[in-house]
Parts: C-alpha cells; structure tokens; sequence
C-alpha cells in the first residue's frame, strides 16, 4: 500500500485488516513471554535485556503497524530520526554522571 | 472555513501529508523527550541505589504484577479497536466506527478504575510518592502516563459524540481526525509497554 487509504476503495481496504489482528496477537503472547519469563529469576543483566528487547519488538509492531510508520511519508522519517538521536542522547547523560554521582545517590 | 486553514485533508506539498497528521506526529516526538527524560531518571537513580525497591525485596513483590499485566492487555486490546474504528471510518460506516471508538474508550476507563484500585492499595499502606524513590519514580511514571490515559478518553469521547457531527460535512477530515487520534492512543499504548516491564517485572 504506498498511497495509503485515499486511492482505495472499501472493498480493497478491508483485505489488509488481517495484519491487525496479527499483531493484536503477537503483542498479547509476547506480553505473556515477558511475565512468563519474569518468573524464572534470571540474573538481573540477563532479565533486563530479554524484557527490554521484547518490549522493543513490541513497541516496532505497535509503531510499523498500527501507526502504519511501514509505510510512511519521509518527513515522518526523518522528525523521528532526529527524536531516536535525542531520545539516546537522553538516555546516556545518567552514564557520564552516574560514575562521578554515586555516593552521593547511594545515600537516598 | 476550509481555505482559511489549508491542508487539513489534502497533503501539503512540502510534507507529502495533511498538516494535522504533521502535527501529531512533531508532538508525539516531544512527548517522547519527555518521557524519555523522566525514564532517563529512573536509571540514574536505580543504578546508584544499592537496593531496588530500596526497601528490598522485588519490584514484581511490591507491586502487583497480575493487575499490571491485566492492564497491558486491556491497553493492548483498546489499540487494536482504535485501530478498527479508523478502519471502519475509511470503509465508510459511521455506526461501526462508533462500536469501536466506545469499546475504546471504555476499555482505556477499564485501566484508569484497575490503576485506582492499584493506587488506593498502595495509599492504604502508606505508600505514598514520598515513601522512598521506588514509590516516587513509580508514581509519578504511572501518574503522567494514566494523564495521558485521560487525555486520549477525553479526544475519543468527542470524536464519539459532537465531534462526529463533522462526519457529515467532510468525511475524509473526520477520518483524519481519528487517524491522528489514534496515533496518539498507541503512543500512549507504546509507552506502556515499556513501564510495565520496567517498573514491575525487573
């Protein structure tokens, strides 16, 4: 679907619902992976990153599907980008500080 | 009307897309700056804390992880029927959008009474956000994300009721107007399904 929706009829529209239901699906099993696994008391590196990694794949599904950024224009592309640059820029600022800071956090 | 503010059904030559589409989606990227400034928090102060929950024991012992899972089924469940009710405005039925665009709203009120009762139970044990940084990080993570719950219940609704009058004057706008809304919902979806396992589960 490259122009999406204004150059299809109904008819046409209605055959791509099923991807919605898929991902409907998908999203609730891997819900249930994460708690599942929650259980197995992993060592905490290893927990963090399977619950981080599936929440990524879940949030890519959320994102490509039901936002339909599959197939998007590449202005959208390119704002988000620059957000991903940001958000990870974000992300990091703890690392350069958390070194020089911990005895004083350790106190709370 | 419709000249006074261009673009907003056909795509404006620049972007490739209608202005309101655009502008949800500038928004959204915000909204992640902003969430994302808040979680950065969260690992600074988790990673110099020498326990988490300070108090010890388990962030999936302290707080309750089948009410939490529950929740992310109903929210994961309230974007497929966003999703449907889009969907059923580009196939040209107004009543099917209005069956899903409720089914929405009431399953994203379904989160807001589970998080009362999660909440009330943590109060009735004095666990408020000044218990320790466990409590505050968690409340004031769940309190700007069930916000923005409210937020989406309060858009939905008035494209459920008044605002679907515009139906009837344009319906490709309308359609875009749900588009952009529930672009909105699933970010609020998304943000979610990185809290829960963060807060509860690790």
């Amino acid at each position: 679907m490259a122009e999406h929706a204004q150059s299809e009829n109904p008819e046409e529209f209605k055959k791509h619902l099923g991807r919605y239901y898929v991902v409907f699906v998908a999203l609730l099993c891997l819900t249930a992976i994460t708690v599942g696994v929650s259980y197995l008391k992993l060592n905490r590196p290893l927990a963090i990153a399977v619950a981080l990694i599936i929440a990524t794949v879940k949030a890519g599904m959320v994102a490509a599907v039901f936002m339909h950024l599959i197939s998007e224009k590449k202005v959208i592309y390119a704002v988000l980008v620059l957000t991903a640059l940001f958000f990870a820029l974000v992300l990091l600022i703890p690392s350069f500080t958390a070194y020089e800071g911990h005895h004083i956090i350790t106190g709370t | 009307m419709e000249t006074a503010i261009p673009h907003l059904v056909e795509p404006h030559p620049v972007t490739g897309i209608p202005n309101g589409k655009f502008g949800i989606w500038l928004f959204l990227a915000s909204e992640v700056m902003l969430f994302g400034a808040l979680f950065s928090s969260y690992v600074l102060i988790r990673v110099g804390a020498p326990h988490w929950p300070p108090e010890g024991g388990l962030s999936s012992e302290v707080l309750n992880v089948p009410l939490g899972t529950f929740n992310t089924a109903v929210l994961i469940t309230s974007s497929i029927t966003m999703v449907l009710a889009w969907a059923s405005c580009k196939m040209g039925s107004l009543p099917k959008f209005k069956l899903w665009m409720a089914a929405t709203v009431g399953l994203a009120l379904v989160f807001l009474v589970v998080k009362y009762f999660e909440y009330s139970d943590k109060f009735h044990h004095g666990h408020f956000p000044s218990h320790d940084n466990f409590y505050g990080i968690y409340f004031v993570l769940t309190g700007l994300h069930g916000l923005h719950i409210v937020g989406g219940i309060v858009v939905n609704t008035y494209l459920l009721t008044f605002g679907s009058k515009l139906w009837n004057v344009d319906r490709e706008w309308f359609t875009n107007r749900v588009e952009n809304a529930g672009l909105y919902w699933h970010f609020v979806d998304l943000v979610w399904i990185f809290l829960f396992p963060s807060l509860y589960l690790l």
